[in-house]
């Protein structure tokens, strides 16, 4: 039967008489080489200045050359430190406790160093709040060796001195003060106790200044309905480890939702253990419009337009509070309602109901919802400082700097003129001023504008002090001497201020006077981080929520609703230039390089948008008008299940702007339709002329039933059934017995003794992974993987050592996907149904799945490789010897993962690849401990084996055994959400251990019977 | 043989030294003894005086002169006491270096500090030197009569040689003369070339051919495989360190200046601020000279001068100018990047000595490269060396499963794993 089946490659290929399929078969190459069109041109040929006779020379000379200068090695210098900081060891890293708050993302961190470099951004796993780093924050030191940024202050377009810069805008200062003309300091949000001083110190001098704080992305509507409630200009902080049921209305939690860090206190109550009779984890109810993160993890997902969760938020608070709600909610919606309702009355004060709405009213709604709840999840004594913009007094500065009628601005740390819809006016309205200044690090569009652009430094050369939820302070301090002629605003300001201080004298100064307490200073610059017992407790002030429950409930569609978000990798678009982020792949869409507007497949067929895959796989999307307003883009079009029908989403961020390398200049500005700092508008759509190329990572996006890729199950089986029903080990039949691949009589290899020493495994819980994509960067910042650029992605060049798959199920869950794939019977149903089933569905489930080199015990690759490049450790490290490796690839192709990555070119030294690799000041964040790839050989993950050889380097020095928890990767110690365990098997003790033995414990591929040590824990749902 | 002899001639110079120095005590006031001042100043004052120089201190040559014995007395035993009474010249002295008050010494007594002021008031007689450079021509003298020898040896075969032609001669002139038949020329049958036999016999042509192109193929290997090593690469130093003179006749511990390979995967060049540890009170070379090659005192002391440029040491006024030029060492043992070497491992874990790899670096007035670093090399120790598993925690529990397992008392380098790719590549 087998000999019947049609294999192919193409969607094409099913098509009957294609004529791309035909023209592919007959020719290799599909299109005409013009030889004969070039040889027969007696002109051209005539007019080359290279005759044969030169072409002989040149390969003459080229060889002799290359032959002679292989045989010299070059002389190499060294030169050390005439004085050596006593600190620095060449060779040894350091680890500072910093933080970052760059407006956007805020955090404690560690940075490690080498010989005072900084190249790595690590968890800082003490800090009790936000000691996780994201992907941007990972790829934030990279930006600090930005080719782009300011290398000093500039005055009306030319370069000048910081003491001129500081006179001439001091001059200006006092002569606005003198005329009483108003000054607008506009900033982002600091969170910096000192740095509000030192504000208050300078527009006490100034009376005429005025403090605004703007958020390229803002929250103003929940900071407005938080200040109303408890008197607090804040953001109430979620703790989701102490959650049982999470309903969250349009709020991307696990994402950036009010400045993100929930994930590794969600991830916690995501794992289901039997250590107490019956499993338990939290339920999670999601209603959104665009397809994120969150919705990926929910339990239950309900697609749904904005306009509608207004609705269905007002009929939560109804049932919630027992108080009549007008309008009713459909059929399906109700009956989801009714579900979220009752998981959040069982789970009682350990319920939470979160929402994205941008509305003051939805978020006064939320607010009380959870104090009728009684949550402990929120904490409202001790919220959030992080987003602090306040609506009211934006929007009259925007409009006084567009009218002129402004003395002066001073934009610190933003860039209004590129995030505001109204940006060229505002650009057009600076000119007027009679004094404009942007502290900036880029020579971006507002600093551009502006008539002084001061230089300031990256957060990794600067001291700064934080306060990033009521009572938890961070510090920040330089890890490195400032590269470039920049000063801090803080220090500009004390200049003004008439202060001989530096601002790092009154950050110690004012944390003596009221922060420290009994702590001292160097300990918390150790550490980073200071909790101090917050006494304060914000009560709750319930106000008449009727009239704002009414207007949700009667909330109603007007066309196409377009929703903006930030996406995963790139933000608010602060770190454009960042190619790391750039090419990393969007864990829903997996396009790298794209911003593009996400439509469901239905109103894609109805609008005639269409998504292709052309002959070599590769995605292209048709264009689309989107209208806001008066504005109109054209935007590539991506069909995104679980789009809700009737919604349409748009990355902010992208878009060609200034301070920006070419190649960086991708996507379309979104901030265009962001009017009144709302994350939802209404627009239209319709289809344009052409078809997009993108760069995606992922072509096949559905699971089709193959559940031994991702094993899944809900929790009701898995506290049920036995572990044979949900995670079977696969059998093999031999001599007509069907027997377990694990079992030692199938095998075709001889098993070594894997006893002695260290042998390391990684866990992967596939429950606990949000798709956040920290490991991705962390993973290429620790091995010097290269950035391939748009194009080459396109052709799945890309070299991520480690990608996080995403898939869909094609039925509306993935055990329904299981059972149409057992049912298929006969050809005609297997073409028809397996056809079918690549197709997602409208409302999938979704399951991450990182993947790198499983690092099998029996690997395929090592045993085809001709010249034995590929070996394996008895540590369980699959080797890769680089300067072994002759390029044939063999191995790739026989790796049944495909995690093997070939350097088609060389990536470094290239202006062809002209990213960070490409410039001296990129390169400053190699890690000296790993090798940078040559053109033409293969290259993957190896465990981190610089790590783990450096981590019994450093017990053979102690003289002392290793503890659990010591070995780590990158990956693994970049997993703040707990999903990437690492660690030695041997080690019966060790948590590794105990996670191979976990009943969720499976291989990937297992039938294959390739041994890996790279292990899943199986997906468990609690529907 | 000339080392001996140099040695020799330092210790004539040392007796001679003693010799005068007795010989000007009983001379001269017969209390002081500047033998034992001499130990006594190395002990307690040439961290920061020298005689004839200034140095953290004042010169001390003749400072019985400058200054009353008593006031001398009362300044060595606590100069802090002096300055604060408000002595003028002690005052003043302490003006002129920077307000840095000397060390106090009560445990000096007075007869200590006339010893001490005794020998920095001798002066050696003159005499001294010819003495040493008498001793040191004598190996010139000793070539020169070498090449008369061989000279006249020539001449003798020369004149043996024309001798013979000319005996040969005049007996065929007799020969000749007495009509004796010489050897009669026989005409012997014409035999074919060795050549043409040769090249007609096509088996040894085949044979040799052969031979040529494996013999040519092994010098090729040889020649290609040498491609990158540069084993005894001995490049020419910006500034001319001897590790001679620094861990041979000083025997400075290795790592005491690169102290990184304790802890870390380089060595470490040391930074300048090292060589100042001790060179700030060094600025002039008195050890043993290597004329033949021309390291002279004077040429040491240039370099020392060099190094002093470098860190921007003012010689003159001992302190630190601030300009700075850092030295451009040429390295000399180059791993390619994809290797991945560790000090620590070796030098600290392994307890390697540093000499098993670099050789004997204190012989070496040059530094050069003394290991190949091929990957064969290191190889082979991995194969041959056991590992230190003693008094290391880390390897108790790895080191008795694995001698079970191999059924040996230690383990090599390789049985640890230590030929795995991995483990120096990635």
């Amino acid at each position: 039967m087998a000999a019947n089946k049609t294999y192919w490659k193409n969607a094409e290929q099913l098509k009957e008489n294609s004529p791309m399929v035909d023209q592919l078969e007959q020719k290799e190459f599909a299109e005409y080489i013009p030889v004969n069109e070039f040889l027969e041109d007696k002109e051209a040929l005539e007019e080359s200045s290279t005759s044969r006779r030169d072409f002989l020379k040149y390969v003459g000379f080229s060889t002799a050359a290359a032959s002679l200068a292989a045989c010299e090695g070059p002389v190499i210098k060294s030169v050390p430190y005439v004085v050596q900081p006593e600190q620095i060891r060449p060779g040894v890293a350091n680890y500072y406790a910093t933080a970052i708050a760059d407006g956007f993302d805020f955090g404690s961190i560690l940075i490690k160093t080498r010989e005072g470099r900084p190249i790595k951004v690590e968890n800082n796993p003490d800090a009790p709040v936000l000691g996780g780093a994201n992907a941007r924050v990972n790829a934030s030191v990279l930006s600090m060796y930005d080719t782009q940024r300011l290398q000093g202050p500039k005055g009306n377009g030319t370069d000048i001195s910081w003491e001129d810069l500081h006179l001439q805008v001091g001059a200006k200062l006092n002569a606005l003060a003198a005329t009483n003309k108003e000054v607008v300091l506009l900033t982002q949000t600091f969170a910096s106790p000192t740095t509000e001083k030192l504000i208050a110190d300078f527009t006490a001098k100034y009376p005429n200044v005025k403090h605004v704080s703007f958020d390229t992305v803002a929250y103003a509507d929940a900071v407005d309905a938080f200040q109303e409630a408890y008197g607090v200009r804040a953001l109430a902080d979620y703790d989701f480890s102490k959650a049982e049921a999470i309903v969250s209305v349009g709020a991307d939690f696990l994402g950036d939702w009010q400045g993100g860090g929930f994930d590794s206190g969600y991830s916690k109550t995501r794992v289901p253990s039997k250590d107490h009779g019956k499993a338990k984890m939290s339920k999670h109810f999601q209603f959104e419009a665009n397809m994120t993160l969150s919705g990926a993890a929910a339990d239950h997902r309900v697609p749904v337009t904005p306009s509608a969760q207004k609705n269905i938020l007002a009929h939560l608070y109804g049932a919630i509070t027992g108080t009549t709600v007008s309008g009713s909610l459909s059929q399906a919606h109700q009956a989801k309602v009714d579900a979220a309702v009752a998981a959040l009355k069982a789970a009682g004060d350990k319920a939470v109901v979160v929402s994205g709405i941008q509305d003051n009213g939805a978020q006064a709604i939320v607010l009380a919802i959870n104090n009728a709840l009684g949550s402990v999840v929120m904490d409202a004594n001790s919220p959030r400082l992080i987003r602090q913009e306040n609506g009211g007094e934006v929007k009259p500065v925007i409009d006084a700097v567009i009218a002129g009628t402004l003395g002066g601005l001073i934009t610190v740390g933003i860039n209004p003129v590129y995030s505001l819809p109204e940006g060229e006016a505002f650009a057009e309205g600076m000119k007027k001023l009679d004094l404009s200044v942007a502290f900036s690090m880029k020579e971006d569009e507002t600093a551009v504008a502006a008539q002084y652009i001061a230089a300031t430094p990256h957060y990794l050369e600067s001291w700064g002090d934080y306060e990033f939820k009521a009572g938890h302070y961070a510090l920040a301090q330089p890890t490195i001497r400032p590269l470039f002629d920049t000063v801090q605003f803080q220090d500009s300001l004390l200049k003004w201020t008439g202060s001989e201080a530096s601002y790092y004298d009154s950050i110690k100064s004012n944390w003596a006077e009221t922060i420290l307490g009994d702590s001292s200073w160097n300990t918390v610059l150790h550490d980073g981080y200071l909790s101090a017992a917050n006494a304060s407790q914000n009560d709750y002030n319930a106000t008449d929520l009727s009239a704002a429950v009414a207007s949700l409930a009667s909330a109603q569609t007007e066309g196409l609703e377009l929703v903006l978000y930030t996406k995963t990798g790139m933000g608010d678009g602060q770190q454009a230039n960042n190619p790391w982020l750039q090419e990393f792949p969007d864990p829903i869409t997996r396009i790298t390089w794209d911003n593009y507007l996400t439509v469901a497949a239905a109103d894609a067929a109805a609008l005639g948008l269409k998504n292709v895959n052309v002959a070599n796989g590769a995605l292209n999307g048709s264009y689309a008008k989107v209208t806001v307003g008066d504005k109109t883009l054209t935007l590539p079009v991506v069909i995104q299940p679980g789009q809700a029908k009737g919604s349409v989403g748009l990355a902010l961020g992208y878009g060609e702007r200034k301070g920006l390398q070419d190649e960086m200049n991708v996507g379309v500005n979104a901030f265009a339709f962001y009017n009144n700092a709302k994350n939802v508008q209404s627009a239209s759509v319709s289809l344009a002329d052409g078809f997009h190329e993108f760069a995606c990572t992922q072509l096949h996006n559905t699971l089709m039933g193959r559940g031994d890729i991702v094993k899944e199950t809900t929790l009701e089986v898995f506290n049920t059934k036995d572990k044979s029903y949900w995670n079977a080990i696969p059998v093999v039949s031999k001599n007509h017995m069907e027997q377990e691949v694990t079992s030692p009589g199938v095998d075709m290899w001889q098993a070594f003794d894997r006893s002695i020493g260290h042998h390391f495994n990684l866990s992967i819980d596939l429950n606990a992974c949000t798709g956040c994509g920290a490991c991705v960067i962390a993973c290429h910042a620790e091995n010097n993987v290269p950035v391939v650029g748009k194009e080459e992605v396109r052709k799945s060049r890309d070299m991520h050592w480690l990608r996080i798959d995403r898939y869909y199920s094609s039925d509306v869950t993935f055990e329904g996907d299981n059972e149409t794939k057992e049912n298929i019977s006969g050809l005609g149903d297997s073409l028809t149904t397996f056809g079918r089933m690549e197709q997602a569905s409208e409302n999938p489930q979704v399951t991450f799945q990182p993947v790198m080199c499983q690092h099998c015990n029996h690997a395929p690759c090592e045993t085809v490789c001709p010249v034995a490049a590929s070996s394996h450790g008895r540590q369980g490290q699959n080797h890769m010897a680089y300067n072994r490796c002759v390029g044939t690839r063999y191995c790739a192709n026989n790796c049944p993962y495909k995690v093997r990555r070939f350097n088609w070119f060389l990536y470094n030294k290239n202006d062809e690849f002209d990213y960070h690799m490409n410039n001296d000041l990129g390169r400053m964040v190699l890690n000296p401990d790993v090798v940078v790839r040559s053109r033409g050989v293969m290259e993957k993950c190896s465990m981190c084996i610089q790590k783990t050889q450096k981590t019994i380097l450093d017990a053979k020095l102690d003289g002392r055994e290793i503890k659990d928890g010591e070995f780590q990767t990158a990956c693994s110690a970049a997993c703040s959400n707990g999903a990437m365990t690492f660690g030695d098997i041997n080690d019966k003790e060790s948590k590794i251990s105990e996670l191979k033995e976990n009943e969720r414990m499976y291989h990937l591929l297992e039938h294959v019977g390739t041994k890996p040590n790279v292990m899943y824990q199986t997906k468990v749902r609690n529907v | 043989m000339r080392k001996s002899s140099l040695g020799a001639v330092a210790g004539v110079k040392n007796l001679f030294i003693v010799i005068a120095i007795s010989f000007a005590f009983t001379v001269s006031a017969q209390e002081a003894d500047p033998i034992a001042g001499k130990k006594l100043f190395n002990a307690n004052c040439a961290a920061c005086h020298k005689l004839n120089k200034k140095a953290v201190g004042p010169a001390l040559k003749g400072v019985s002169a400058k200054y009353d014995k008593e006031w001398l007395y009362s300044w060595i035993k606590n100069s802090a006491a002096m300055i604060k009474e408000g002595d003028a010249q002690a005052v003043a002295i302490w003006e002129e270096y920077n307000k840095t008050a000397m060390n106090a010494f009560p445990q000096l007594s007075n007869a200590d500090i006339d010893n001490i002021i005794a020998y920095t008031d001798y002066t050696p007689p003159a005499p001294a030197v010819p003495a040493v450079a008498a001793a040191t021509s004598t190996p010139a003298g000793d070539s020169f009569s070498n090449d008369i020898i061989l000279g006249a040896l020539a001449l003798v075969f020369g004149i043996l040689v024309v001798m013979l032609i000319l005996v040969n001669k005049t007996l065929q002139k007799i020969a000749a003369a007495q009509g004796v038949e010489l050897a009669p020329v026989v005409e012997k049958p014409a035999r074919r070339p060795l050549w043409q036999a040769f090249a007609q016999n096509q088996f040894l042509v085949l044979l040799s051919v052969v031979f040529l192109l494996l013999s040519s193929a092994y010098f090729a290997y040889g020649y290609l495989m040498q491609v990158g090593v540069d084993q005894g690469y001995m490049p020419v130093q910006p500034i001319h360190y001897s590790h001679k003179i620094h861990a041979g006749a000083n025997q400075i511990e290795c790592k005491y200046c690169h102290s990184s390979a304790r802890v870390s995967k380089h060595s470490g060049i040391p930074s300048l601020n090292v060589c100042m540890n001790c060179h700030k009170n060094i600025a002039e070379y008195n050890g043993e000279e290597d004329l033949e090659n021309g390291y002279t005192k004077e040429f040491y002391t240039k370099e020392i001068k060099k190094l002093y440029a470098a860190v921007g040491w003012d010689e003159e006024n001992q302190q630190y100018t601030g300009e700075t030029e850092p030295v451009k060492w040429v390295r000399i043992h180059n791993l390619p990047d994809f290797v991945y070497f560790n000090h620590a491992q070796h030098v600290q874990v392994g307890q390697i000595e540093c000499q098993t790899c670099h050789g004997p670096v204190e012989e070496m007035e040059i530094m050069y490269q003394y290991s190949p670093l091929t990957m064969g090399w290191c190889i082979n120790c991995h194969r041959e060396t056991n590992v230190k598993v003693k008094d290391n925690e880390y390897y108790t529990k790895i080191h008795e499963a694995l001698s079970k397992k191999y059924g040996v008392e230690k383990l090599t380098a390789a049985q640890m794993g230590g030929l795995e790719c991995g483990k120096c590549h990635y």
